[in-house]
């Protein structure tokens, strides 16, 4: 995160490029890359410092259409290239955006090692649990038996869930959004650019063409108000049409509940309040699934810790503080030398 | 103890003068052998010798102790003369145990000294080492001139004050033959003792128990009347150029010589680097020098080392990434996005025996064909090579050179043996060095309507360096194919023929711009041009001078820059009636050679895992010289 400085009001034009989106009509990208660039603005970032690096797959174009810096790597190396990036020059912002088939499969090494690192960038993970530029084959996030070109019977495995891997790789900030929250979208972003170190997005996305509706069961518009919970740091985790619903901690299982407020003596004040930097906490809350849980959208944690840049710069000035002015001509005459006359 | 320590303190007349010597130090890995090569060559050093080394050892880190396969070597030549090689044979062998004899005894010259640690040669050892009779008992080792020591027992008893437990005392032994091979020589041992007072300043007893051993060793030599059965050599001291000198492995030379580039380029450099034997030891100086701006990233693994260097070279550094023949398979794909992204980075090949994980310690260069077509699609890529330790530091300076001005990749390759070996360095005046900084576009660039930031130069074919934050020049890079006058993707079928033409033009362009081929020894033309490249500098140059001194017709030609070739390579080739080609691997510059000039060569391989011997090559001069027929 970095604060830039700038005179004139930036606005969405300026964090706009010239090139033609090219992204199938309807895709939830398009949502996903007009909320960055109206977001961007208010972030105080500028085109300049900023940086979006990404790999292969759809999502991955991403940096063609903003008009800062951009890198569109290879299929799975985003964070290998972002944490040289921001390692070479941490005045940077830099975003990596990816996907699940990117993030998570060819590039999932890289992604435990970014998040553990805890490299000061920010990631974008858009989940469409398919890979659509390859045409429609199931990813490491699709549920087990889909049918797909590369399964045409359903697919055996089981699915990583992205935010309990990064919690498990020990990112210090995990957050969830769709890609259609217009409204709270936009307030992740800025979470996530504020936080220093990795930041962890997933962000559910709707491939129209080859995964359509996938997340219907908490995205459609009849069910999203009773299956999605907007956690909120020190607001009781409450949801639901008439916001009645809320999590409460079974002590006996140690598994969070679904409990009405009026129903068996339950009130307000025997829901858990949200607490981001409550590891524990986030662990359940992303491993809730509907239709049985809501699915929990928000900051589900936050507990910055210092990042892998700040490390290596302190020990580096603590080493050059001790060593003293470096000369190359010194070091290599530091040995056993003799003369020749 | 109080002992004789000056250099020409012990006078001459009881030696034998002798021109060049090789030792070869064998014993278990657990033994210490490379510590005793390596000490015994800083003697040789400080005496003023030129001198080669040759570190052999197991790929496991401690093999089963007495095998024959976790048997390790230190390899010395020292003489008064130019020394290239570590030596075809030992003129002596020192062997720690039966496993050690059985693998090196058939290196020894005939009539060379075997030294011999009896201690060693149990029933237990030498059934390990497969020896159904002891050999010391027949004999078997008469051709040689072997000298039997119970070193272990020697070493007990000259350590037993300290009170060390028996397994600790016997790990001196190493250093008592270090003291008896310091007296065959006539060299000090201050300088030792004061190594090992501060290496084991910690732990005083250890320190002390060393330093007798070493002394003991020393004066056993010297008082246990063996001048009637070992003979004691003078080695003068070398006549080399005036200077200051030190010894050099070639990782530091190399890291040296990347600390040089970087600085002679005005850029901080960015090391992303995997683990990987034989490659390694970079990464441990680098890591080292962070007063240098140096970053040092121990990646997750080879993409991910290659990945982080692009990312600071696109970010405004230096990139360099570092590995072997396996790691740089991976590093492949990476590679090419470098060249697509048309960015600076280094990238170091410290080659191994393959294919696949194949010999990990010992030395090949069969990755010539990797570094020059090892990628997906047209993605031709400068490749220049070190011929030995000292070397390193000026290919490196090289390499950073041609990466920033041609905003390319390059590849830099080494190898196993190039890595670990020592040789006496001329130190060179860092602050005389000719710089090359580089330059970036600029955010007056930026405010410049006239400015066109995929503009090339009409030299070089390079784009400005931009990097990310310069206001006004936004751009994005990437690995799909960008339009030449405009930067953005472009699947134009006539766009994507011009920027291949563009990548092969511009690494092309690099033969202007390296020194013109010279004749290293001998003619510039004539029967027989003997062409090599890499670390066999050594042992071709000392075969082609040795022919040359029997009047023979032939020349050394040694290439440093693979790819692209001298301009006029292909011209000084075609004025040798023959060309012989020794390298260790397959054929691989062969075929280059053979593909680039349509000229035959002559092939002398050798995949062993071990540097040529002198021999090897001048028998290959006489047979090409002998055999009838024009090429």
């Amino acid at each position: 995160m970095n604060k830039n400085i700038s005179n004139e009001q930036l606005t969405i034009k300026d964090f706009t490029s010239d090139q033609e989106v090219r992204w199938c009509p309807g895709c939830g990208d398009y949502a996903i890359l007009k909320c960055m660039q109206r977001t961007l603005p208010n972030m105080g970032a500028t085109p300049e410092n900023t940086v979006f690096v990404s790999g292969i797959g759809c999502s991955s174009r991403f940096p063609y259409y903003m008009s800062t810096y951009g890198f569109h790597t290879i299929h799975g190396r985003g964070p290998t290239i972002a944490t040289g990036v921001k390692l070479a020059n941490p005045d940077l912002d830099v975003w990596l955006v990816t996907g699940d088939g990117d993030g998570l499969s060819i590039g999932g090494n890289h992604m435990l090692h970014v998040l553990r690192r805890n490299v000061d960038i920010n990631i974008l993970l858009f989940n469409n649990e398919i890979y659509g530029l390859t045409k429609g084959q199931y990813s490491p996030t699709s549920k087990q038996g889909t049918r797909s070109p590369s399964t045409p019977y359903g697919s055996v495995e089981a699915a990583v869930s992205p935010c309990e891997f990064a919690l498990g790789s020990g990112a210090r900030f995990v957050a969830r959004t769709v890609d259609t929250a217009q409204k709270h979208m936009p307030i992740v972003f800025e979470r996530a650019h504020q936080n220093k170190g990795a930041s962890f997005v997933e962000i559910f996305q709707n491939c129209l063409v080859y995964n359509d509706e996938v997340f219907a069961d908490f995205t459609a518009k009849d069910v999203a108000k009773d299956r999605q919970l907007l956690a909120t740091h020190g607001e009781p985790l409450i949801f639901g049409k008439e916001m009645d619903k809320g999590l409460v901690l079974d002590t006996t299982s140690l598994s969070l509940k679904v409990a009405t407020i009026g129903e068996n003596g339950i009130s307000k004040e025997d829901i858990l309040v949200h607490d981001e930097t409550n590891r524990m906490l986030a662990m359940m809350l992303v491993s809730l699934n509907p239709p049985e849980f809501p699915m929990v959208l928000g900051v589900i944690y936050a507990d910055p810790a210092p990042t892998f840049g700040d490390a290596i710069r302190e020990q580096t000035a603590e080493v050059r503080k001790k060593k003293g002015p470096a000369d190359l001509n010194n070091l290599i005459r530091q040995g056993r030398t003799w003369e020749v006359k | 103890m109080n002992v004789p320590v000056n250099k020409g303190a012990e006078t001459a007349k009881h030696f034998e003068e002798a021109e060049e010597v090789v030792i070869r130090f064998a014993g278990d890995s657990g033994d210490g052998m490379q510590l005793t090569g390596s000490q015994f060559t800083a003697s040789a050093a400080l005496a003023g010798n030129d001198f080669a080394t040759f570190p052999d050892f197991p790929a496991e880190i401690r093999a089963p102790t007495g095998t024959t396969f976790g048997v390790s070597a230190f390899q010395i030549n020292f003489g008064s003369g130019e020394i290239l090689t570590a030596g075809d044979q030992p003129d002596v062998l020192v062997v720690m145990n039966p496993a050690a004899l059985m693998v090196n005894l058939k290196d020894l010259r005939e009539g060379g000294i075997l030294v011999i640690d009896t201690g060693a040669f149990t029933k237990r050892n030498l059934q390990k080492a497969g020896y159904d009779e002891n050999p010391l008992d027949g004999d078997s080792l008469a051709r040689y001139h072997h000298i039997e020591l119970d070193i272990s027992s020697h070493t007990l008893e000259a350590v037993k004050e300290f009170g060390l437990s028996n397994k600790e005392a016997i790990r001196s032994k190493n250093m008592w033959t270090l003291g008896l091979m310091l007296w065959m020589f006539g060299r000090p041992r201050q300088q030792i003792i004061d190594w090992l007072n501060d290496k084991f300043a910690s732990k005083p007893d250890i320190a002390a128990a060393n330093v007798a051993a070493l002394n003991a060793g020393h004066a056993f030599g010297e008082t246990a009347e063996m001048s009637a059965d070992l003979k004691r050599y003078h080695i003068a001291e070398a006549k080399t150029e005036p200077g200051t000198y030190s010894t050099v492995t070639g990782a530091q030379a190399l890291a040296w010589g990347l600390v040089a580039g970087s600085q002679l380029a005005d850029l901080p450099l960015f090391l992303g680097s995997y683990p990987i034997t034989p490659a390694s030891p970079l990464l441990h100086q680098l890591a080292a020098l962070k007063e240098f701006e140096v970053t040092s990233f121990q990646a997750e693994d080879e993409i991910a080392a290659i990945g982080a260097a692009i990312g600071a070279s696109y970010a405004g550094s230096l990139g360099i990434t570092s590995s072997s023949g396996p790691g740089i398979a991976l590093k492949g794909e990476a590679m090419g996005l470098a060249i697509s992204a048309e960015l600076p980075l280094v990238i170091v090949n410290a080659q191994r025996g393959g294919p696949s994980t194949g010999l990990p310690t010992k030395t090949e260069q069969s990755d010539l064909y990797q570094a020059i077509y090892g990628r997906n699609g047209d993605a031709p890529m400068p490749v220049i090579s070190s011929r030995g330790p000292g070397d390193c530091f000026y290919v490196a300076i090289e390499a950073v050179r041609l990466a920033v001005k041609y905003m390319t990749p390059v590849m830099l390759l080494t190898d196993g043996y190039i890595t670990n070996a020592a040789e006496p360095w001329k130190l060179p005046d860092a602050t005389k060095l000719r710089s090359f900084p580089a330059t970036f576009a600029t955010e007056a660039d930026g405010m410049d309507e006239n400015f066109d930031k995929f503009a090339r130069d009409p030299e070089t074919l390079t784009k400005p360096w931009v990097k990310p934050g310069t206001k006004g020049l936004e751009y994005r890079a990437g690995g799909l194919e960008k339009s030449f006058e405009t930067g953005h993707i472009s699947y134009d079928p006539d766009n994507h023929q011009k920027m291949t033409d563009t990548r092969f033009d511009k690494v092309a362009a690099i033969a202007k711009d390296i020194p013109q081929q010279k004749v290293y020894l001998g003619e510039d033309t004539g029967p027989l041009a003997v062409v090599g490249w890499g670390s066999t500098f050594g042992p071709i140059d000392k075969a082609v001078k040795q022919a040359i001194k029997e009047g023979k017709k032939v020349s050394h030609i040694h290439l440093r820059h693979l790819n692209p070739f001298p301009e006029n390579l292909g011209k000084l080739l075609a004025d040798f009636d023959k060309i012989l080609v020794p390298e260790m691997n397959m054929g691989q510059l062969s075929t280059v050679l053979r593909d680039r000039f349509l000229l035959d060569v002559i092939q002398l391989n050798k995949v062993t895992g071990q540097p040529f011997k002198i021999v090897e090559i001048h028998g290959a001069i006489d047979q090409a010289l002998s055999a009838k027929g024009e090429k």
